[in-house]
């Protein structure tokens, strides 16, 4: 249910970022969104839809990239890419893992005119 | 900045930002940790299910530490004040934020209420969050550290169903272990894979029915306070 108050920023992060670039209209923003976050991105889309509604983003499109977890295993020194975290390293198979990426929740750009 | 130019038509651009979505929010929560680090005080986000026995723990801690911590709470519930009375009935000072609907606390609610508290007696607040395992596990308060509950009549499936809250938690207190007869719960389970999600766990079981595994907390409450209060002289 968080993901009205993700929607929320977004749409303050980019309206107040508007003016500085002379933009009327944004036609899309692209996300970049970590698996880990659980963030559903259809309950985002759809908490965008309803805040941006008779503001300046109404219609204006979100692209969510999804991240994949990727781990490094402290053990072995392996980098991987978690098909469903979390599980061991698929090398040694131990679980002192540090996470390396999967946790993003950020906004990467913006188009309009 | 990338700029497309088509002579006589609108011209598009494109603006890189690469910007946290959760800015604001981390930015708020850094002047609340630079204000507890002022005052000497550790604060701590409680968080876990509804029901799982946050606020009786709460009570149980600030009564059995009464001499040796002074204890403050913010007490985060999307309505009602009753988490907040029976507080107040330890004696203890407390503040109610209610949500309104939202599920979650975020760091501008902690930084509304700081002024409602007198901080100078206080070395520990615990914040207690809107019970919720998905949700309060994505914004920063401006917290030492994030504490969760779990107890065992929610089931031992719960680290890989909500694998966040148990990725950012420092302290994992595995609650109510008294029903362990009654429940069809594996307590090694959820240690197991809590600790693939976050080797760096500190984990410890308790009942506050019986009183069983209190101490323990009690210990690591009292230890990383006198870490905190260290940090503090250092500055």
């Amino acid at each position: 249910m968080h993901e009205l108050s993700i929607a929320q920023s977004i749409i303050k992060i980019v309206t107040q970022d508007m003016p500085k670039h002379n933009l009327t209209k944004v036609d899309s923003i692209t996300l970049r969104i970590g698996e880990i976050t659980q963030i559903m991105p259809d309950a985002l889309l759809f908490g965008f839809e309803c805040l941006s509604k008779d503001t300046s983003l109404d219609g204006t499109k979100l692209i969510i990239e999804t991240v994949p977890v990727k781990g490094h295993c402290k053990t072995c020194g392996q980098d991987f890419v978690f098909e469903d975290w979390p599980h061991g390293c698929p090398e040694c198979g131990q679980t002192d893992i540090r996470i390396i990426s999967g946790r993003e929740l950020e906004i990467v750009e913006f188009e309009g005119s | 900045m990338r700029v497309h130019r088509s002579f006589g038509e609108v011209i598009e651009i494109k603006i890189s930002l690469v910007k946290n979505i959760l800015d604001a929010n981390e930015r708020i929560a850094a002047q609340n940790r630079q204000f507890f680090a002022g005052k000497g005080v550790m604060a701590i986000n409680m968080m876990s299910a509804p029901g799982a026995g946050k606020t009786t723990l709460i009570e149980d801690t600030i009564r059995s530490l009464k001499n040796e911590l002074n204890i403050a709470v913010i007490e985060g519930d999307i309505q009602s004040t009753y988490d907040a009375e029976a507080i107040s009935a330890t004696g203890a000072q407390v503040v109610q934020i209610n949500t309104g609907g939202a599920c979650h606390l975020d760091a501008n609610m902690i930084n509304e209420t700081l002024s409602q508290l007198d901080f100078n007696p206080v070395d520990l607040l615990i914040i207690e969050n809107v019970g919720n395992l998905v949700c309060p596990a994505e914004f920063n308060l401006g917290e030492y550290c994030k504490v969760m509950l779990l107890s065992i009549s929610e089931g031992d499936d719960k680290p890989l169903k909500y694998p966040l809250m148990f990725y950012e938690s420092s302290v994992l207190l595995i609650n109510k272990i008294d029903l362990l007869p009654y429940v069809d719960c594996s307590i090694e389970k959820i240690r197991q894979e809590s600790l693939k999600i976050n080797p760096d766990l500190t984990i410890f079981e308790i009942s506050c029915k019986t009183r069983q595994g209190l101490n323990d907390w009690h210990d690591w409450l009292k230890a990383e306070r006198l870490i905190t209060s260290n940090f503090k002289n250092k500055s």
